[in-house]
C-alpha cells in the first residue's frame, strides 16, 4: 500500500558537519524539516565536578578543554573570577597582555568557525586559507603561553611569565596584514551568488527569541541587539581600548557571517591598541602559593568569548579548592536556538545553521 | 589501402576498446592527482607529495589500496542491485568515450584507423542517450544500499539530472540546427566548412552547456547527490574498494566525455584553432588528437577550478535555477537559432 510518512534522519554524532559529536533526530518530510531534536553529552567529561577535587591553580587546564578552540578566554573567564572571589589584584600590564591574547584568541576561533562554516556550504578553499591564518597566531601562543590549543594561558593574579622578545613586533606585524587577508575571504564570499542564496534568510531568529532563549554572541547581535559583555561590563582592560560593536539587523546565518569578520577586524585594532599602550611593570600578581578564599563567598562573573556570554559561578568553602564551579557555556545556550531555526528549511541548511551558530562540542557537553 | 569488413568494424575497434580500456583507469587517476594538485595549489597547499616524486605514483598507490580493500554489502542491503550500480556507471561513462572523434584518421600498417571508434550517424542522440541512463546506477546503488543518506542522494540525483538533461538537450539541438547532422564527425566537418567554431555562433548555447555540463556530472557547485558535508557521501556513502572506486571512474569518464562533447560541439573537436586561416597551417603537423587532448584537458582544469571557488548550491535552488532560467534560455536560444537560419537562408539563398 502507498502511504507517505516523515523520515526519520539520524544526524551525527559521527557526521562530517556536526562540528564534533552533536547528533540531531531530524524528521523529514521529503528533504523539508518538520521536527529537529538536539542529543548532547557525547563529550561529557565532568568538568564542572572535576573543578571541585582540584585547588583553584591547578583548575586552569580544565578551562581549556571546555572551549578548545578558543582556550584563552576560558581561562580568562575562571581567573578573573578567582580573582574577583579573593580580591586579588592583577597588574595594569597583565591586564593589557591579557586583553590581547583574548583578542588573537577570538581571530583564531572566527577564522576556524569561517573555514569550517564555508566548508560545510561547500567551498572548501576557505577552510585552507583561513587555518593559514590561524596557524600564525597559534605559532603566537606558542611563543607566549608554551601551547598552541590548551594554552593555561593565565593564572588567578596574571600571567606564569612576560612576554619573549620580539613577539609584540611580531604579533604589530601580523595586525597590519590580516584586513587584509579579511578582505580576500571576503572576495571569495561576500558577493558570491551562491554564499547569498544559502545563508540569507537561513536559520532566523528573531531579536525577542533571541533574548528569551538567553543567546549570546554573533548570534545575538546578528538579531540586531547591541550587547556585548565587554561594553556591558568591561573586565581586563577592554575600557581602556576602543572598538566598536558589531550588530546586524539581518537575524540571518549572513548577518553572522558579517559580524564575525566584523569582529575580526575590531580584534585586530584592540591587539594593536594593548601591544602599542603597553604599560610597564609586573605580570605575575602578588598572590599566595596556595589559595584558600574564606567559606560563604560566592561570585558570578562573565566574559565575552568568541561564541557569546561565558560565566562562571565559583562558591568557596574555606578550602583551597572551589566547593562549586559551573560554568554557564555560550554554545549550549546557543545551540538551544536550533530547533526554531531549523524548522521547515531543507537538510542542507541544517548544516549552514550548526555553522552559524557556531558550537564548540567541549563547550556544550564540558 | 587493404581495409576489410573484418579490419574496419571488428580488429581496429577491438585495438582501440582494448587500448582505451587499458589506458583511461590509468588517466582517470592521473586526472584525480591533477585534481588534488591544482586545489591545493589554490588553496596554498602541496598536494600528494609522499608517494613518488611530487606524489606521481599516488594514483598507483590508491588504486591498488582501493583494489585490496574487503568488498562489504551492507546486511540489509539488496545485494545483486547493490553491486551492479556502479558496474553499470563504469560501463556507461566507457561506453561514451567511444563516441568521441578524438582526432583524424591515419594510416598504419596499410590499414585507415579512424580515431573514433563508432561514427554512427546518430552519434550525439546516442551519446545523450547513453548518458542518461547514468541516472539509473545513481538511483540503484542509493536505493540497493537501505541506508537512508543514500537514498536522499538517489532521488536528487534524479530530479537533478532529469531536469538539467532538458537544458542540455535543448542547447544541444541549436548547434545540431547549424550542422544540420547528428553525426559527432560530421559536426566537425560542419565547422570546417563553415569556417569558424560554433562557439562564436552560439555562446549563450555555450555558456549555456558549460553550467548544464558541470549540473549534469554532479560536480561542484552542484553535487547535490553526494554533498558530503550534508548527505555524508550521497547515493555511494555504503560503497567501500573498488565499487567505490567504479562509481569515480564513472565520474571523470562522465567528465571526460561532456568535455569532449563540448569541444566537439562548440569548439572544433580536434581542428587547430582558426582551421580557415592560411597563415596558421604552419600548426598542421601537430595531430589532432594534441588538440582535442589539450581542449579537453582545459574543461577537466575548468571543472577542478570550479570546485576550488564556489560554494554548493541548495536542492531547491537548483532546480528552481534549471526549470526557471535554463530550460527558458535554451529554448529560446533554439528559436532564435532557427529563426536566425531561415532568414539567413531567405536572405542569402
Amino acid at each position: 500500500m502507498l502511504r507517505t510518512h516523515e523520515m526519520e534522519l539520524n544526524m551525527g554524532p559521527q557526521h562530517p558537519s556536526t562540528h564534533g559529536v552533536l547528533r540531531l533526530i531530524l524528521y523529514l518530510d521529503g528533504e523539508t524539516i518538520v521536527d529537529c531534536k538536539p542529543v548532547i553529552g557525547y563529550l561529557h567529561r565532568g568538568t564542572e565536578k572535576l573543578c571541585e577535587t582540584r585547588n583553584y591553580y591547578k583548575n586552569v587546564p580544565f578551562t581549556d578543554r571546555t572551549d578548545y578552540l578558543a582556550a584563552p578566554n576560558g581561562n580568562l573567564g575562571y581567573c578573573e573570577t578567582v580573582e574577583k572571589l579573593g580580591g586579588y589584584e592583577v597588574s595594569e600590564r597583565a591586564q593589557f597582555v591579557r586583553t590581547a591574547i583574548c583578542e588573537l584568541s577570538r581571530m583564531a576561533s572566527h577564522l576556524m568557525w569561517l573555514g569550517t562554516h564555508a566548508m560545510d556550504i561547500g567551498a572548501q578553499t576557505m577552510l585552507m586559507w583561513t587555518i593559514r591564518e590561524r596557524e600564525v597566531i597559534l605559532d603566537f601562543f606558542e611563543a607566549a603561553l608554551g601551547d598552541r590549543l590548551t594554552t593555561t594561558a593565565f593564572r588567578p593574579g596574571g600571567l606564569r611569565r612576560d612576554l619573549p622578545d620580539g613577539w609584540i613586533q611580531a604579533v604589530l606585524g601580523f595586525c597590519a596584514t590580516f584586513p587584509d587577508r579579511i578582505d580576500e575571504y571576503e572576495l571569495l564570499l561576500s558577493k558570491n551568488r551562491i554564499w547569498i542564496d544559502r545563508t540569507v534568510g537561513v536559520g532566523l531568529i528573531s531579536a525577542e527569541d533571541a533574548i528569551d532563549m538567553g543567546l549570546s554572541g554573533p548570534l545575538l547581535r546578528g538579531s540586531g541587539v547591541a550587547y556585548d559583555v565587554r561594553k556591558a561590563m568591561p573586565y581586563a582592560a577592554y575600557d581602556k581600548v576602543d572598538f566598536e560593536i558589531a550588530v546586524s539587523n539581518d537575524c540571518d546565518s549572513y548577518g553572522r557571517y558579517v559580524i564575525r569578520l566584523k569582529e575580526m577586524r575590531e580584534s585586530t585594532k584592540i591587539v594593536e591598541q594593548c601591544l602599542r599602550e603597553l604599560p610597564d611593570g609586573p605580570i605575575t600578581g602578588k598572590v599566595p602559593k596556595v589559595l584558600k578564599i574564606e567559606a560563604g563567598k560566592e561570585v558570578y562573573h562573565q566574559i565575552e568569548a568568541p561564541r557569546g556570554e561565558l560565566g562562571y559561578y565559583i562558591v568557596a568553602d574555606g578550602s583551597d579548592k572551589p566547593y562549586k564551579c559551573k560554568i554557564r557555556a555560550p554554545s549550549f545556550v546557543n545551540l538551544a536556538a536550533i530547533t526554531q531555526m531549523v524548522k521547515g528549511l531543507l537538510i542542507a541548511d541544517v548544516v549552514t545553521v550548526i555553522g552559524s551558530i557556531d558550537i564548540v562540542l567541549g563547550d556544550v557537553d564540558r | 589501402m587493404n581495409n576489410t569488413w573484418l579490419s574496419d568494424y571488428v580488429i581496429i575497434p577491438l585495438i582501440l576498446i582494448l587500448a582505451i580500456l587499458a589506458i583511461f583507469p590509468l588517466l582517470v587517476g592521473y586526472i584525480v592527482y591533477v585534481e588534488r594538485k591544482v586545489l591545493a595549489f589554490i588553496q596554498s597547499r602541496l598536494g600528494p607529495m609522499r608517494v613518488g616524486p611530487y606524489g606521481l605514483l599516488q594514483p598507483i598507490a590508491d588504486a591498488l589500496k582501493l583494489l585490496t580493500k574487503e568488498d562489504i554489502a551492507p546486511r540489509n542491503a539488496d545485494v545483486f542491485v547493490f553491486k551492479i550500480a556502479p558496474i553499470i556507471l563504469l560501463v556507461i561513462g566507457f561506453t561514451g568515450l567511444a563516441f568521441l572523434p578524438m582526432g583524424e584518421g591515419f594510416e598504419l600498417f596499410g590499414y585507415d584507423v579512424s580515431l573514433s571508434i563508432v561514427d554512427v550517424n546518430v552519434g550525439v542522440l546516442f551519446l545523450l542517450a547513453i548518458m542518461s541512463l547514468s541516472t539509473y546506477s545513481l538511483v540503484l546503488g542509493g536505493w540497493a544500499s537501505n541506508s537512508k543518506y543514500p537514498l536522499l542522494g538517489a532521488l536528487r540525483s534524479a530530479a537533478q539530472m532529469v531536469s538539467y538533461e532538458v537544458a542540455l538537450t535543448f542547447t544541444i539541438l541549436a548547434t545540431l540546427l547549424l550542422a544540420g547532422t547528428l553525426s559527432m564527425s560530421g559536426i566537425i566537418d560542419a565547422q570546417r566548412e563553415a569556417g569558424l567554431w560554433y562557439i562564436f555562433v552560439q555562446p549563450v548555447g555555450f555558456v549555456l552547456f558549460i553550467i548544464a555540463m558541470v549540473a549534469e556530472t554532479n560536480r561542484l557547485p552542484f553535487d547535490l547527490p553526494e554533498a558530503d558535508t550534508e548527505l555524508v557521501a550521497g547515493y555511494f556513502t555504503e560503497y567501500s574498494g573498488f565499487r567505490w572506486s567504479f562509481f569515480m571512474l564513472g565520474e571523470y569518464a562522465a567528465m571526460v566525455v561532456m568535455s569532449g562533447l563540448l569541444v566537439t560541439l562548440y569548439l572544433g573537436g580536434w581542428m587547430r584553432p582558426f582551421p580557415n586561416v592560411e597563415l596558421l597551417s604552419f600548426l598542421d603537423f601537430i595531430p589532432g588528437f594534441t588538440w582535442f587532448v589539450l581542449k579537453v584537458g582545459f574543461f577537466i582544469y575548468f571543472f577542478i577550478w570550479l570546485r576550488g571557488t564556489y560554494p554548493r548550491y541548495r536542492y531547491d535552488q537548483l532546480m528552481g535555477l534549471g526549470w526557471k532560467v535554463f530550460i527558458p534560455v535554451s529554448i529560446a536560444n533554439l528559436f532564435i537559432t532557427a529563426l536566425a537560419i531561415i532568414v539567413m537562408d531567405s536572405v542569402f539563398g
